[in-house]
């Protein structure tokens, strides 16, 4: 019994990471600018799609570099044409902007790639890999795309730990998080700012995009996947990268467990058909942190005078 | 009229002209045709009732508000408007009605973030925190602490602001304003909800930040006590217009000013 759970749980956790990928791209921007980026789940598929259609012509290499150059300028783009008209808005005008972007993306993504199902091949290896054999019989069965997934988000998260926490960087973008005016009133370029931490944002998102397209292939559904990430913020908090870590590793693997676990004991107890935990689990979960931590579970306290 | 050896503006001279600066928001005007000049080494207080538009004023000096009409010259550079990075860097720095502080960071924090113009070096090294990025750190740090001596804070220096009393997150924001080493240093009620013997001690901190650092200061305060005490010059507005500009006994005795602020018999 115990391999077979052992298994479930690693397995959750790896694709736990992934989630964790889509929800620090959220955390990225809504520290920077108090902004609930909707249009994140967009650009993960927006990401995948460019970097899919351009490795059919070019070496995966070369079709990385030229996807990041992409998000890049995307990011440029949305700074340009969509945020700086909207500087001291409220968040919800900016949050309405955002559900524009993540709509023109998807229409867009299509306009330019075309709508089919494509694939992603890092040429990384894909036969599964058995641990501990001798403890368990027949070893654990771990995927070793996940595992790669897992230390390329380990790999990317420790670099974004260093670039916030050391650099000047890092202190104006905590500033500009904490309140605007004030970090224009002391020289920080609000617009310079905001155009790192969308491209901060969007080689996230490219990360994230290609390792769920070389998982489940890059197709539309890929935007829904940020429908998960927001169950993760949610436990995580909406301010904390370790919380957007943390969130994501509990979410993948509680319902993982939750499938292989609370499954079976439904369908014996209650006679029901037992399935789908998987997708709902999450949310359940979220909503529970929500009446007891509103905050999340590593969130900056709400305090609010009245 | 230019001190010898000073390449920019000399004293006397206007550091500061704010030239016909009219500023409405969707047809309500907030300011009209407001002119006036602040000279280097001054303090120069901006007055006036609720609503008169003295924070609008300082909002389009430092760039966040874009006027409808109108000149700033700043150091003999006139522009039709500010940017606030502009602003900044060219030696403005300012403080808030409402404390505009970093709240999640240490007051250590919030005074180095106002170093932020004053950093150069290139995201490697800071990175890597050695060589030049790690002097240049240190030398910062040495300045910062100075300010922290200068307004006696150095007790709460690691204490995230948020947990601050609120005539201590005052002082962090002046000495945040402090460490951009201004040549224009914009206050907006520096003294507003702090007790007497609070403001003793910023007015004391506001005197010596003109004796010693040479800094011009604007000045918006309610209490005329510390306004006529502490100014060279004084500036009124009313309903967004200058009624009234010259030394504190003049403004004092001025018709139209004891009318703004007690009223006309009707």
């Amino acid at each position: 019994m115990l391999g077979p759970v052992l298994e479930t749980l690693i397995g959750g956790l790896l694709t736990g990471v992934l989630y964790s990928l889509v929800a620090l791209g959220f955390v990225l921007i809504f520290k920077a600018s108090g902004v609930f980026n909707f249009a994140q789940g967009a650009m993960v598929l927006f990401a995948a799609l460019t970097l899919a259609r351009l490795g059919e012509t070019m070496p995966i290499v070369a079709a990385i570099a030229l996807t990041a150059a992409v998000m890049i300028a995307l990011a440029y783009a949305i700074e340009r044409l969509v945020l700086r008209h909207l500087v001291n808005q409220e968040g919800m005008i900016l949050f309405m902007a955002t559900l524009g972007i993540a709509y023109f993306l998807d229409g867009f993504g299509q306009t330019l790639w075309g709508s089919d199902i494509y694939k992603i091949d890092l040429g990384m290896p894909r036969d599964p890999i058995f641990l501990l054999e001798s403890v368990f019989p027949g070893g654990l069965l771990i995927d070793p795309t996940e595992l790669i997934a897992a230390v390329v988000c380990a790999v990317l998260v420790a670099g974004l730990a260093v670039f916030f926490q050391v650099t000047r960087i890092g202190r104006a973008l905590r500033a500009v998080a904490d309140d605007h005016q004030a970090a224009q009133s002391v020289g920080i370029p609000l617009d310079y700012i905001w155009l790192i931490v969308w491209a901060v944002a969007g080689i996230v998102a490219l990360v994230a995009g290609m390792m769920w397209g070389v998982k489940l292939g890059v197709q539309f559904s890929l935007g829904q996947v940020a429908l998960k990430a927001l169950p993760v913020l949610i436990l995580g908090g909406l301010t904390s990268i370790p919380g957007a870590i943390v969130g994501g590793l509990i979410v993948g693997a509680g319902e993982k467990l939750a499938e292989v676990l609370l499954g079976p004991l439904l369908v014996r107890w209650f006679d029901l058909a037992g399935g789908g935990i998987e997708n709902w689990f999450a949310y359940v979960l979220a909503l529970l942190v929500l009446l007891v931590r509103p905050q999340g579970l590593f969130g900056e306290k709400i305090i609010e005078r009245v | 009229m230019r001190a010898p050896g000073d390449s920019g503006v000399g004293l006397d001279a206007a550091l500061l002209s704010v030239d016909n600066v009219s500023l409405s928001f969707g047809g309500v005007a907030a300011l009209t045709d407001v002119s006036f000049d602040i000279r280097k080494g001054e303090v120069r207080a901006i007055i006036g009732p609720n609503g008169a538009g003295k924070t609008s004023l300082l909002n389009v000096v430092n760039g966040f508000y874009r006027p409808q009409k109108g000149r700033i010259t700043f150091k003999g550079e006139a522009r039709p408007r500010m940017r606030p990075y502009e602003a900044a860097r060219s030696g403005i720095a300012r403080t808030f009605q409402n404390v505009a502080l970093f709240r999640g960071m240490t007051a250590l924090d919030n005074i180095m973030a106002g170093r932020s113009l004053k950093m150069r070096r290139g995201l490697f090294w800071q990175v890597l925190r050695i060589g030049p990025a790690l002097t240049e750190e240190v030398a910062h740090r040495r300045k910062v602490e100075d300010i922290i001596d200068f307004l006696e804070i150095a007790h709460i220096r690691r204490i995230p602001v948020g947990r601050l009393p609120y005539g201590l997150q005052k002082r962090v924001e002046l000495g945040r304003a402090l460490a951009m080493e201004p040549d224009l240093l914009l206050l907006d009620e520096p003294m507003a909800g702090m007790n007497l013997e609070e403001k003793e001690d910023m007015s004391r901190y506001i005197l010596d930040v003109k004796n010693e650092f040479g800094t011009t200061i604007a000045l918006i305060e309610h209490d005329m006590g510390v306004v006529m005490d502490l100014s060279d010059r004084v500036v009124v507005l009313d309903y967004g217009r200058k009624i009234a500009d010259g030394t504190p006994d003049e403004v004092r005795s001025d018709q139209k000013v004891i009318d703004a602020y007690l009223g006309v018999r009707h």
